[in-house]
């Protein structure tokens, strides 16, 4: 390489020992982070796909989809999406630490209400004989969808966490580097959901 | 039964403890699996006690356990690496010894696969992986001139895991019995009902555990490497090995994830009855072996990758000579690390998949060897007409060079289908990869330990034992493995605990020999070891460059202080500090000194190493309270770190200053010294500036 390319790394400011708290570098590490994610999840999403036909004479997705609850699950997860990005804007223009707080406890409770319904939803597909043990298939089903509920889950105590931090010590630099990551972080699972719905759940009902 | 059928201590009984067996029903297969438990209960206990007796733990806490320097991080994980070597070195030696002795070999059947089990898993990934981990750690960030890693913490988290799932595979030889499943734990064989013990339950946790702190170290050397470079060190300034290790971490990064995958779903047809991978209801065992090899195949590139770069930088250095065609060098590389992703399938050429398949992958294979080619002949050309000096990490370059291309050529063998049907599952397919892993991998980072073991510690490794364990490497590999081509091309299959055909005996005899060889290879590296602390105040380095270095690492003091750089370096050269000496701007000091900022200690990687360790016992052995509980405490712990506020402590530049001038005034009362006494005491790391 020529000596001008050398322009491209300018190399990290003088004074930080600490770069971890390089915010450009930390949210890059998040971003590092979710492509690995994203392998886990491609890899039981191609697990599921090859298990689309092992139903084993047991129930199959037109038997146990309920694509109502499907339909406000979607609606919650994506809406809470927005209520996050709004939080973040309220961060980012500096608006009240109130009304911050007020977004990311409307994204929790959006959260919380998704996790209901999918809990409602899988209790629902057992009443109907619809459990991981019957099946491949349904092994597949449950290998997958509860490991995004999962996610949410994490991402549901991550938020009482932010709470917290907000209320002991204010919107500090790391407090709001944290965030931006669990915004991220939140996005990342709505993109998941929509891999689950199109695939798991319209792919199973149009394939199974 | 269910597993809710158990009380409080799980399946733990007085019968899963190693020693009942031999008190009950006395066989020599017992009295080894005995002993092997009695070692390790004996090392335990006097380890602590040494550390009593010394008053080594105030020390131990503060300097190292909850330390977040990337270069002690680094030396943890070698050390551990270098423990559970001598276990799985010993555990092939009796494997061998078996077969030696075979048909009236003296182990049951049982324990043989269990020996093979955990062989190669600790092997793969409590030996190769911590090692490789262990030298990025100490070098990289030394290489592109940062000052730590990117995630300082998050680095010791990862050691922890990885150490507790190797302390998971101590315990197994103790408590229970670990898997028979070989390293690969194919179902349905591991499943619940055929193999409903605990076995493949050790292999299951010990691997989640590791593979999520492999992957965790993967995130962190590629965003060190892409964000943390010293200024001006662009991409193709960087040292090679830096290269290598920014590919083989993506590979970590992408390959890590199906292996988790496989095992926990694994852990869940057992544990909960799924049927992922059952003979019945809809189970699809092919599943596990395409995730598997999706993860282990990369795997081997991932562990050959920074040996490469070891290589390449030794070759290098003890040639005297720039590295010959940097630029294919990093291509070949990066093809290296594509190509990985598509070979997978040769693992099971003979599972019934169509012949078109077959004849891709194993096209995809073939072509692998073409980078290594390129790498061969580059390595080569580094050497002409350099002037070579045949140090210890040059033996086993060397020995590398000529042994691996072997181990690849037989590897191409292997490539094709229709050999592949012929040899798959006999010894010609062990003799392979221990061909390629032990010369490629192994001989890379025991160069690497004898060529940054003074930049890490301040003072060299005696030669001459380094040169006799070499050379006994060498030696005992060959010994050991040529005679299973041999053995497996006249049909003995692996993983035999016997056989009746005595035509394979004298290969077998053979092969023990080459281990007994092995062992006295490791027993001379630990006695280097020795003789060296015994002798360190002789052998000192503090100037820091005593192989005449070409990279950054080598600019600084030995041992690097906490902080790595006073100043942090420019950089205009791919090799730098070379450049530096002969343009007389090496040993300088900086413009101006600076407060530094630094991590603190943490406890959080101590704590979470106890945890996930206690974590991984209870669900093991079904104890739900306790790894209810011990979840819980992980969580807490966690949630706990983040609201540590003050995590950064500021080395003052009055610090930096003393330290900095101390070392400058040490480099000017010391005498440069040429490369030929760079073995003698007079070498005190100030290299000579020679053409």
């Amino acid at each position: 390489m020529d000596g001008n390319s050398s322009a491209l790394n300018k190399g990290l400011r003088e004074s930080p020992g600490a770069i971890h708290k390089d915010p450009d570098m930390v949210i890059f590490g998040f971003w590092v982070f979710m492509m690995s994610d994203l392998i886990f999840f491609g890899v039981v999403f191609a697990i599921y796909i090859t298990m689309i036909g092992a139903t084993a004479g047991g129930p199959g997705p037109r038997e146990l989809f309920d694509f109502g609850s499907l339909f406000a699950q979607t609606m919650l997860l994506l809406t809470s999406s927005l209520t996050v990005g709004i939080a973040t804007i309220t961060m980012k223009h500096q608006r009240s630490q109130g009304s911050f707080l007020f977004w990311v406890v409307v994204t929790l409770l959006f959260g919380l209400g998704f996790l209901t319904l999918e809990l409602l939803d899988f209790s629902e597909m057992a009443a109907k004989g619809g459990i991981p043990q019957r099946s491949g298939y349904l092994s597949a089903f449950f290998g997958l969808v509860p490991l995004h509920g999962l996610h949410v889950s994490f991402g549901c105590l991550w938020m009482l966490v932010m709470i917290a931090q907000v209320l002991t010590v204010g919107m500090t630099d790391l407090v709001k580097l944290r965030f931006l990551r669990l915004a991220l972080f939140w996005h990342f699972l709505d993109l998941i959901w929509i891999g689950i719905f199109s695939v798991v759940y319209f792919g199973g009902w149009v394939y199974g | 039964m269910n597993i809710t059928d158990y009380g409080w201590l799980g399946k733990l009984s007085w019968d899963s403890i190693v020693f009942s067996d031999l008190i009950s029903n006395f066989s020599v297969s017992a009295a080894v699996g005995s002993t092997a438990g009695a070692i390790v209960i004996f090392a335990t206990i006097a380890t602590l006690a040494l550390l009593t007796w010394f008053k080594v733990w105030g020390t131990l806490w503060s300097e190292w356990l909850t330390s977040t320097d990337h270069k002690k991080i680094g030396i943890m994980y070698i050390v551990f690496a270098l423990v559970m070597m001598t276990r799985g070195l010993l555990e092939g030696m009796v494997m061998r010894a078996q077969q030696a002795a075979a048909p009236d070999g003296f182990l049951y059947a049982d324990h043989f696969a269990q020996l093979f089990s955990t062989h190669g898993t600790i092997m793969i990934f409590f030996v190769a992986v911590p090692f490789v981990v262990g030298l990025v750690n100490l070098v990289m960030p030394l290489q592109i001139g940062a000052r730590d890693v990117a995630f300082p913490v998050l680095n010791q988290i990862s050691l922890a895991v990885t150490v507790a799932a190797g302390m998971l595979l101590m315990v197994s030889l103790v408590v229970g019995e670990f898997s028979t499943g070989g390293w690969s734990a194919y179902p349905p064989y591991t499943g619940g009902d055929f193999n409903p013990g605990v076995g493949p339950d050790y292999w299951i946790w010990a691997i989640v555990f590791s593979g999520a702190g492999t992957t965790l170290t993967g995130i962190n050397f590629t965003v060190t490497i892409l964000k943390c470079r010293a200024a001006g060190m662009n991409f193709f300034r960087m040292p090679i090995f830096c290269w290598t290790v920014l590919c083989s971490s993506i590979l970590m990064i992408f390959a890590m994830p199906p292996l988790s995958v496989a095992a926990l779903m694994l852990g869940f047809d057992r544990y909960l009855d799924f049927h992922f991978f059952t003979n019945d209801l809809g189970g699809n065992m092919m599943n596990y072996a395409n995730l598997f090899w999706l993860f282990g195949h990369p795997e081997v590139y991932l562990l050959v990758l920074p040996a490469y770069g070891i290589f390449s930088e030794v070759f290098s250095t003890y040639s005297a000579k720039r590295l010959y065609g940097y630029k294919s060098l990093v291509f070949a590389t990066m093809s290296i690390a594509v190509l990985s992703f598509t070979v997978w399938l040769h693992h099971f050429f003979t599972m019934g998949q169509s012949p078109t398949i077959n004849i891709v992958f194993g096209i995809a294979t073939m072509l692998i060897a073409v980078p290594t080619g390129v790498k061969v002949y580059d390595w080569m050309a580094t050497m002409y007409r350099g002037r070579i000096r045949f140090t210890t990490p040059m033996i086993y370059a060397i020995g590398f060079l000529i042994l691996f291309v072997i181990g690849g050529l037989s590897g191409v063998i292997l490539a094709n289908p229709t050999v592949d049907f012929q040899v798959h599952n006999t010894l010609f397919l062990v003799a392979h990869f221990h061909n390629v892993l032990i010369p490629g991998v192994l001989f890379g980072v025991l160069a690497g330990y004898n060529y940054w073991f003074p930049k890490a510690f301040g003072f060299r490794l005696d030669e001459r034992l380094g040169k006799w364990s070499a050379y006994l490497w060498i030696v005992g590999f060959m010994l050991t493995f040529f005679p299973l081509y041999g053995a497996g091309l006249l049909g003995m299959p692996r993983r035999s605990f016997s056989y009746m055909d005595l035509t394979f005996k004298p290969y077998m005899v053979v092969a023990f020999i080459g281990a007994m060889v092995v062992l006295c290879a490791l027993i001379s590296l630990v006695l280097q070891l020795l003789v060296s602390l015994r002798d360190r105040q002789k052998n000192r380095v503090p100037v820091g460059d005593p192989w005449d270095g070409r990279s950054l690492e080598w600019s600084i003091p030995a041992p690097a202080p906490s902080y790595n750089f006073a100043e942090l370096p420019r950089v205009t050269d791919r090799d730098e500090f070379t450049e530096a000496k002969e343009q007389g701007r090496a040993y300088q000091p900086p413009k101006v000194y600076r407060d530094i900022e630094i991590p603190k200690n943490n406890p959080l990687g101590f704590l979470l190493c106890v945890l996930s360790g206690i974590l991984m016992f209870a669900l093991v052995w079904y104890m739900w309270w306790l790894a209810l509980l011990t979840t819980l405490a992980i969580i807490i712990v966690v949630i706990a770190s983040t609201f540590r506020w003050d995590s950064e402590q500021i080395i003052p530049a009055s610090k930096v200053q003393q330290d900095t001038e101390k070392w400058l005034a040490l480099v000017n009362k010391t005498e440069p010294v040429g490369r030929d006494l760079e073995n003698t005491p007079q070498n005190n790391g100030y290299a000579k500036l020679e053409h």
